[in-house]
């Protein structure tokens, strides 16, 4: 672990000039502000979960949740978020024992779980689109869609941002800024799981039973 | 003594004086224009009732706003800098009496009208029907682009932004819409309530006297929207039923098809009866968007 | 190949040409000048590629005054339709234009000129009050001016290219569903929210993390000036309030682009709830709005009093309960939509508790002056004219809290009255008071007091005038939007009476605009020449230079006091360090003006429906956030013998004046 880090890691109550801090406690800075985004990003969750809680059974005639959800589809999407958390967060752990290799390669299997993930969901709308269940049919359907859907383009983007910082760490290593940078990205993926927990739970389990 | 060269005195003079005038407008537009002050000078119980809790609420509220007003006067007059009698004491920074007054005392008041609004909230709830001798008159109301249409499902009989009724008589609205949201308001005889497609709310109103009443639409529903202005007449008893059998003998009956001719967005217009040929119009409008269309 | 967009989406009538063409002359205008002047690559490295709040702070200001225009424009028209629409009369206003106008009226004045003034000062201000350098993430609050610039853009584009929204500032569906709205304007609206919304949330996220991060050694929360406080709590309101506003919309943008249901007539749709989602963001919003207000007169009146603030620990509380409650009130907005009794007097009752606070923090100002020595330069008049304007239009408030009074005025002009009178007699009237009192900050030289004076006067009198008579003509019947009505209502002499309110407010803005100009060019006679502190302040913006220096503080302070100023001219202050360190300035950078001008592409081609186009403006937006976010987090170094060099040149220039 390279000492600058260590500058970093420490928690300054206050901006502090007289230590060779030139980023002036940025590493504090940006995890909390990032947790501040995250909190604001679970407030557009919890909106569209209400939104789908007034919904849900607004079918207006057409299918309800027990007819179109498959519990065996929603439970490995789980299964593969979850891992991919923990594959996620050895990177992060590499990346605090500054071991390049190994954290491009856990990127490489978070990525792969992830777009696994992706393809399972796009898989699992366009049959629901193909058997006729598309968003513009009923209150329900629209909001299943987006709930589950924007989760879904969050991944998306999360993917693209794992990218990013692939080839980042690839090329420069892990300094200061992509080190800060690869921690709030784990901090992005947990909390998308995180929100896949609870979308399983609300939506899959309870509109299945 | 107040010295005429001072801006600050000025300054007091003329904003007292701009307030003053404002303060005397309010009874001088009262006095002028009192025929169309519907809300003040109501024609129905409910709206009576209404006003005094806006009065009362109001005489309330002055025993908060006019201390401010005495203090910024005063304070502003006293503690000006150029004042050598205003007593200078930078290190006053805190009063735990003066905070409990100021804290407990609009505390205290708001206890009160909260009461006070508990009670008149339940009261004067709109789907709260009106205690009376007289059997309730129910009358649908639907709002349509740009316009009202009123069905009286007992009397099998249909207005278009016209509504007439015998004073005295309690009138249950039911009110939809087939339109974007609009409100059902006729100020004269009490408040008004979101008409809404798919769903359907209640008022009951009452008149007090024989008039003609100014209603309109509260929420903008497009366009024509400042069009959607109507009568609602309270008349006598035999006049009613005048107006009622007058209806009867009409030759405009209307049911679904007529009504959906009716429905097509149009503005400004003319008053209309009709004979309600299908006594079931109004929940057929209710469940109109309940459902996809049958092709 | 342009979607939707056609030609005649260019041609309008009359009245709205004219304002486009002047609005494309001022363009045209402004941009001869920077030629003529030779000042592009001055106006690139200065101000457009910027990251220091100083200058973002102006730049808010001057995007806001030009909004401000466009706002009030449509505030005039408004006024002058209604005054002229009655009986056979049709006013010079067909009604879709008269409905876009108070769309893009509220829409403006809330969004571009409410939030973005106080954006402005909060840019200008709290690095200065807390005793930092910058705020938490520089590159992040420049994209947020970037976003709230490209919004407004969008705004004026509206008004050349297309309609606007014809469904109200908030846009109720099913009024603003496709069904009801097919047109472009409602898509113009929900963008022009969406981008605003977007940066607004990113300044919530930082400015929370500054003032929680960055304040100056000694300076604890209870030690912090109101004024932070006020943009503290505003800032938590932001954060929690505003994903609301952009789920909502785009749910609603859901419904208009791929036919979903949630808030439309039929497939299940419930309008009811957008109404909930859309207040349940609207009313923190609205105290976002004047919580900064608040702010601005707390650090005024004390300093014009010569006296702390009244009640420090009250005034705290007061904005904590004040920031609590704004949460649990939004339904008092439709008590009219047929809630049971039971669900709107808990509404009423949590709404009316939020009036203690608020009557609190007005009589703890009102004690700073007690025993004070007043001082009644304009910023005092400004908040001279908040008490009388502002304590009216909140006790119309109690009374519209109460539910069966609410069922008479809700939607009247009653409501117009008391809402513009929070706005105007409340928010407006301290952004100015602000304006004045913090000028001389930023640019070393006062705004001339004798028009000031004069716009005051005008201000109180004409919105006096032009307010009063509506709460009658609310209790007369007279709904809000409507653009024409009959002559038997006799409201048109009232509507006259107001429209003359107007023309005078319109004179007192003008004169403040000219008295801008007047100032800037007799800016030699009204130099301050205290060194930075032209009011005799207490907190730590006087005590550094006006206008400031890039570093804001050579040395960062220790402080132990509220009012920390005062405490150092009272000889009470800790002993203040002596040595100069090195300072690193956040690099310029012109990524944040490119995202802004990227997403002003993908909000204009996503209202027309240029699907292709909107690709390119999020390709544009997404290369341009890999870019900075693979930076290395560069910085300009200012030496240490470089700051003391710069602050003994100070010293010696002020010797010599």
């Amino acid at each position: 672990m390279n000492d600058s880090m260590m500058v970093h890691h420490t928690r300054d109550k206050t901006a502090n000039t007289s230590t060779p801090d030139p980023y002036q406690d940025a590493f504090s800075k940006t995890v909390f502000g990032f947790w501040l985004y995250i909190l604001t990003d679970c407030l557009i969750f919890t909106t569209l979960f209400t939104t789908y809680a007034v919904m849900h059974n607004e079918t207006f005639g057409g299918v309800h949740s027990r007819d179109i959800f498959q519990l065996s589809t929603a439970f490995t999407e789980t299964m593969i978020l979850l891992f991919s958390s923990v594959t996620c967060g050895l990177s992060v752990i590499a990346a605090v024992n500054n071991e390049r290799k190994k954290i491009l390669g856990w990127l490489i299997v978070t990525f792969l779980l992830g777009i696994s993930f992706i393809a399972i969901e796009f898989r699992e709308f366009s049959d629901l689109v193909h058997e006729g269940h598309k968003w513009d049919q009923s209150a329900f359907l629209s909001s299943f869609f987006t709930l589950v859907g924007t989760h879904g383009l969050h991944v998306s983007v999360g993917l693209f941002w794992l990218i990013v910082m692939f080839v980042q760490i690839f090329i420069k290593g892990i300094t200061i800024p992509t080190f800060r940078r690869l921690v709030i990205f784990s901090l992005f993926w947990h909390f998308l799981d995180l929100i896949w927990i609870f979308i399983f739970t609300f939506v899959y389990l309870m509109g299945v039973l | 003594m107040k010295k005429p060269n001072n801006p600050v005195y000025y300054m007091l003079l003329f904003s007292g004086i701009l307030l003053f005038i404002f303060l005397i407008m309010q009874p001088l537009e009262i006095l002028h224009f009192r025929d169309y002050i519907s809300v003040l000078f109501p024609k129905g119980d409910i709206a009576l009732e209404q006003r005094n809790l806006l009065f009362i609420v109001q005489i309330i509220m002055l025993l908060v706003i006019i201390p401010v007003f005495i203090c910024t006067f005063i304070f502003s007059w006293k503690y000006r800098a150029d004042n050598p009698k205003g007593v200078y004491d930078p290190d006053l920074v805190d009063n735990i009496f003066l905070e409990f007054v100021w804290w407990g005392v609009p505390f205290v008041i708001v206890v009160l009208i909260s009461i006070l609004t508990w009670y008149k909230t339940y009261e004067l709830d709109p789907y709260k029907p009106i205690q009376s001798e007289k059997k309730a008159i129910t009358i649908q109301v639907v709002a349509l682009q740009w316009k009202w249409l009123f069905i009286y499902p007992e009397e099998n009989i249909a207005s278009l932004n016209f509504l007439q009724f015998p004073k005295d008589t309690p009138l249950h609205f039911e009110i939809t819409a087939d339109a974007p949201m609009n409100s059902f308001w006729i100020p004269a005889l009490g408040g008004q309530i979101y008409a809404m497609s798919k769903m359907k709310t209640e008022l009951y109103l009452i008149a007090n006297q024989e008039g003609d009443f100014r209603g309109s639409s509260a929420n903008i529903s497009g366009e024509g929207f400042a069009a959607m202005h109507f009568i609602a007449r309270a008349s006598s008893e035999e006049n009613y039923q005048q107006w009622v059998e007058s209806i009867k003998q009409s030759q405009k009956g209307l049911n679904w098809e007529s009504y959906s001719k009716i429905a097509l967005p149009s503005q400004e217009d003319a008053p209309e009866t009709y004979n309600l040929t299908d006594p079931k119009l109004f929940d057929k409008i209710l469940n109109k968007y309940m459902h996809p269309k049958k092709e | 190949m342009l979607g939707r967009l056609t030609l005649e989406d260019f041609k309008h009538d009359f009245v709205q040409n004219g304002a486009v063409a002047s609005m494309v002359l001022g363009g045209v205008g402004l941009i001869a000048l920077i030629f003529y002047l030779k000042r592009w690559k001055w106006l690139w490295n200065e101000w457009l590629t910027t990251t220091d709040p100083k200058r973002i702070g102006i730049m808010y200001i001057v995007v806001v005054l030009i909004m401000f225009m466009k706002g009030f424009g449509d505030a005039m028209m408004l006024r002058a339709q209604q005054a002229m629409a009655v009986g056979d009369s049709q006013g010079f206003l067909t009604a879709g234009h008269f409905q876009e106008v108070f769309s893009a009226h509220g829409t403006t004045m809330i969004f571009f000129v409410g939030m973005g003034f106080i954006f402005g000062l909060v840019n200008l201000i709290v690095p200065l009050q807390i005793g930092a350098r910058d705020v938490a993430f520089p590159f992040l609050n420049a994209l947020a001016f970037w976003l709230f610039t490209a919004a407004s853009m969008l705004v004026l584009i509206s008004l050349a290219i297309g309609k606007f929204s014809t469904a109200g500032w908030l846009a109720y569906p099913p009024l603003s569903e496709l069904e009801y709205s097919p047109g472009e304007g409602v898509d113009y609206w929900i963008w022009i929210l969406q981008i605003a919304g977007v940066g607004t949330t990113i300044s919530g996220i930082n400015f929370l993390v500054t003032i929680l991060k960055m304040r100056c050694p000694g300076m604890t929360l209870m030690k912090t000036p109101i004024f932070v406080w006020s943009i503290l709590c505003a800032m938590i309101l932001v954060i929690f309030a505003f994903p609301v506003l952009t789920a909502t919309l785009f749910m609603l943008s859901l419904d208009r682009y791929l036919d979903m249901h949630f808030f439309t007539s039929g497939g299940g749709g419930n309008p009811m709830l957008y109404v909930n989602l859309i207040w349940i963001w609207g009313h923190p919003e609205v105290y976002v709005l004047i919580l900064p207000g608040f702010g601005i007169l707390s650090e005024i009146v004390p300093t014009f009093s010569e006296k702390r603030l009244f009640g420090y620990v009250s005034m705290v509380w007061a904005l904590l309960l004040i920031t609590f409650y704004s949460f649990v009130v939004w339904l008092h907005h439709f008590f009219t939509m047929g809630a049971s009794p039971g669900v709107n007097t808990f509404f009423a009752i949590m709404t009316m508790v939020i009036a203690i606070p608020t009557g609190v923090k007005i009589f703890n100002w009102l004690f700073t002056k007690f025993r004070g020595r007043v001082h009644f330069t304009s910023p005092m008049l400004w908040f001279f004219a908040f008490l009388l304007n502002f304590t009216v239009g909140g006790m119309t408030g109690v009374l519209l809290s109460v539910p069966p009074v609410d069922f008479q005025v809700h939607n009247s002009l009653f409501l117009i009255a008391h809402f513009h009178g929070m706005a105007i007699g409340g928010l407006l009237f301290s952004l100015f008071a602000g304006f004045t009192y913090w000028f001389p900050k930023f640019t070393g030289f006062f705004l001339d007091e004798k028009l000031n004076r004069y716009a005051f006067w005008c201000w109180l009198g004409g919105f006096l005038l032009a307010f009063m008579p509506l709460y009658m003509l609310g209790f007369m019947g007279a709904t809000r939007r409507l653009d024409r009505y009959g002559v038997e209502t006799n409201w048109h002499p009232l509507f006259v009476l107001v429209a003359i309110g107007a023309v005078i407010i319109l004179i007192g803005a003008s004169i403040q605009l000219f008295g801008l100009f007047w100032s800037i060019k007799n800016r030699k006679k009204n130099w301050d020449h205290t060194g930075g502190d032209p009011w005799n302040g207490r907190t730590l913006e006087w005590s550094i230079p006006s206008p400031p220096p890039i570093y804001n503080f050579a040395i960062i302070p220790t402080v132990s006091d509220v009012d920390p100023l005062w405490a150092i001219k009272r000889g009470e202050a800790p002993p203040a360090r002596k040595d100069y360190e090195d300072i690193y300035i956040p690099k310029n950078t012109p990524i944040g003006m490119y995202i802004g001008l990227f997403s002003l592409i993908f909000g204009f081609a996503m209202t027309w429906h240029i699907y292709w186009l909107a690709i390119i403006g999020l390709i544009g937006i997404l290369v341009n956030t890999i870019i900075q976010l693979s930076g290395n987090d560069e910085h300009d170094l200012i030496t240490a013998a470089q700051v003391q060099e710069m602050e003994e040149a100070r010293i010696r220039g002020n010797a010599a004046l």
